[in-house]
């Protein structure tokens, strides 16, 4: 009885032991595969059309999710923060409440889990077709590196384009909870933004941009790693996307918690 | 031009090639046939430096592949084509932009010229007017002679084939072969083709390489191999599933896995 127990405790702790390292071995990897990536950003042949490709793609394929999901979020900020100021009476701090809530914290994290789901989980895919259909054996054969054409123009679109995508959730965000505030709820307008202006800092809107660059950064990272090395079958790519979804989100997750007790 | 010292690649387990040596000579046809899984691609890739020997060498024109700087390798890649077993067409790209890849990634030739080199590679393998066809609208077979087409554009001096008859009708199929012998004898190409396709390996090979298990059993010209005396390659030429060369490759015996009997040698 004692020593199967025993057995079995020594079995999980090699368990997670080799979740560890195959966890680590993986972080490794793809930290080498996406600096080696990076690093052929200064070599030539310059990749910067494929850049702006890839910008284009990403910016076009979010923007309307990012409206909607700013809009809506916006939206129940300004009830859920009139119910909870009405409390004290203090609505007309309605306006800076929203205003930080969205700029800190919800327009990055919301802005990188949509962009994850949108644009991350398809450029997983899209490498790991082009793995299983020999695409990227194919481009190296025609002496293009993969990496500086396949890997890097994705990593830099996702840290460029998710900056501009958060920054439009945020205006559409206090745009809405401004409607929904003054319009619907009847705080004094000028009491709304003046509060709003006076309360949200510079520094701010700075935590906002470097939190969306180092999400949009993660998300390339381990949207094109998972994709590169996908096992190269139908079921590898589909359980590679899975994965990186997965991994984007708690990536950008502890990323925000670890950006934020830094910044405050 | 490509001479391959002792080289053996393993996955994990599977050893999918024993130290093999062989050479590629200059504006020859080899061909490198062997049943399902006995080495083939993974031979044909490591000559083309798509992956790398677990031991031993391949020297290409007097370059060591296995430990060539990547702006080197690029060099003699424009020297190789390569065409697929599954054609591996750039999905985003119509045939046009296929065909033309090279020619627009590595030259700065005018569009006119390239238009006419792409029309004519097109023509070589039959589908001049497909050049604003999108890879999906192809069939397997035509894809394949795009990518055959892709793999002419820059004049290689070298090209790998995988499979380059299989899934094509037999008329395609003949044409493909014929053209591959073509293009080795009037433009001194050299050609290392994989296939399995007994009939077209015999009729375009210069010289043969026969693959078993990652180990080479027969090599030599055509006539050689057809009277080789080997009873393992005549099985293989004619087909034949009885034989010193199993069809099954399963381990345990059959019997014990019908009545679910733990097998004596499951592992291993
Ligand atoms: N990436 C890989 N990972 C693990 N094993 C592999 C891999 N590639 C090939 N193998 C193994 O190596 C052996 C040789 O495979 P290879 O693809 O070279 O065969 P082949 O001769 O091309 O077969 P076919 O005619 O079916 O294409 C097989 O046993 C295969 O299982
Ligand atoms: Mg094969």
């Amino acid at each position: 009885m004692m020593s199967v127990s025993f057995d079995a405790v020594i079995r999980l702790l090699g368990s997670l032991g080799r979740f560890a390292l195959t966890s680590l071995d993986r972080m490794g990897d793809a930290t080498t595969l996406s600096l080696s990536s990076l690093a052929l950003l200064f070599r030539r042949p310059w990749q910067g059309q494929h850049i702006v490709l890839q910008l284009y793609a990403l910016g076009v394929g979010s923007f309307i999710i990012i409206a909607i999901t700013g809009a809506f979020t916006g939206m129940v900020l300004a009830l859920q923060g009139y119910y909870t100021l009405a409390k004290f009476g203090s609505e007309s701090l309605l306006g800076a409440g929203v205003a930080l809530s969205i700029i800190r914290e919800l327009g990055p994290v919301l802005g990188a889990l949509m962009l994850i789901g949108r644009a991350g989980s398809s450029i997983t895919a899209e490498i790991g077709i082009m793995r299983v259909t020999e695409q990227v054996d194919a481009l190296e054969m025609m002496a293009i590196n993969p990496r500086a054409r396949v890997l890097l123009p994705r990593i830099i679109a996702t840290t460029i384009a998710l900056p501009i995508l958060v920054t439009m959730f945020d205006i559409i965000g206090l745009a809405s909870g401004y409607v929904i505030g003054v319009e619907l709820l009847g705080v004094n307008g000028g009491a709304y933004i003046g509060e709003m202006i006076s309360k949200v800092m510079l520094q701010d809107l700075y935590a906002g941009w470097v939190k969306a660059v180092g999400f949009g950064f993660i998300i390339g990272v381990i949207c094109t790693y998972m994709g590169y090395r996908a096992e190269p079958t139908t079921e590898g790519v589909a359980a590679a996307t899975t994965k990186a979804v997965v991994a984007a989100s708690v990536g950008v997750l502890i990323m925000n918690y670890v950006l934020t007790s830094f910044f405050l | 031009m490509i001479r391959v010292e002792k080289l053996s690649r393993t996955f994990g387990e599977v050893a999918a090639l024993n130290a093999v040596d062989l050479q590629v000579r200059k504006h020859q046809t080899t061909v490198i046939m062997g049943g399902s899984g006995s080495g083939k691609t993974t031979l044909l890739r490591m000559l083309a430096a798509l992956d790398k020997p677990s031991s031993g060498h391949v020297w290409f024109d007097g370059h060591d592949l296995a430990s060539i700087r990547r702006k080197e390798l690029y060099e003699l890649r424009a020297r190789m084509g390569m065409v697929f077993q599954y054609s591996a067409l750039l999905n985003s790209l119509n045939v046009y932009d296929n065909v033309a890849f090279t020619l627009h990634e590595h030259t700065q030739l005018d569009e006119s010229i390239i238009r006419t080199m792409v029309t004519m590679k097109l023509e070589q393998v039959g589908l001049r007017g497909f050049e604003s066809f999108m890879p999906s609208e192809l069939s397997g077979g035509m894809a394949k002679r795009v990518a055959f087409a892709r793999a002419l554009a820059m004049d290689p001096e070298i090209v790998f084939f995988d499979e380059p008859t299989s899934g094509l009708d037999p008329i395609s199929a003949g044409v493909i072969a014929t053209l591959i012998k073509d293009l080795t004898q009037k433009t001194h190409m050299t050609s290392v083709v994989v296939t399995h396709d007994v009939h077209a390996g015999l009729q375009i090979a210069d010289y043969i390489i026969l693959l078993w298990q990652g180990d080479i059993i027969a090599e030599g010209t055509p006539d050689e191999i057809r009277q080789h005396a080997d009873e393992r390659v005549q099985q293989f030429l004619e087909g034949r599933p009885d034989g010193p060369i199993p069809f099954s490759r399963s381990k345990t015996a059959y019997i014990d896995d019908l009545l679910h009997k733990p097998g004596v040698v499951r592992i291993l």
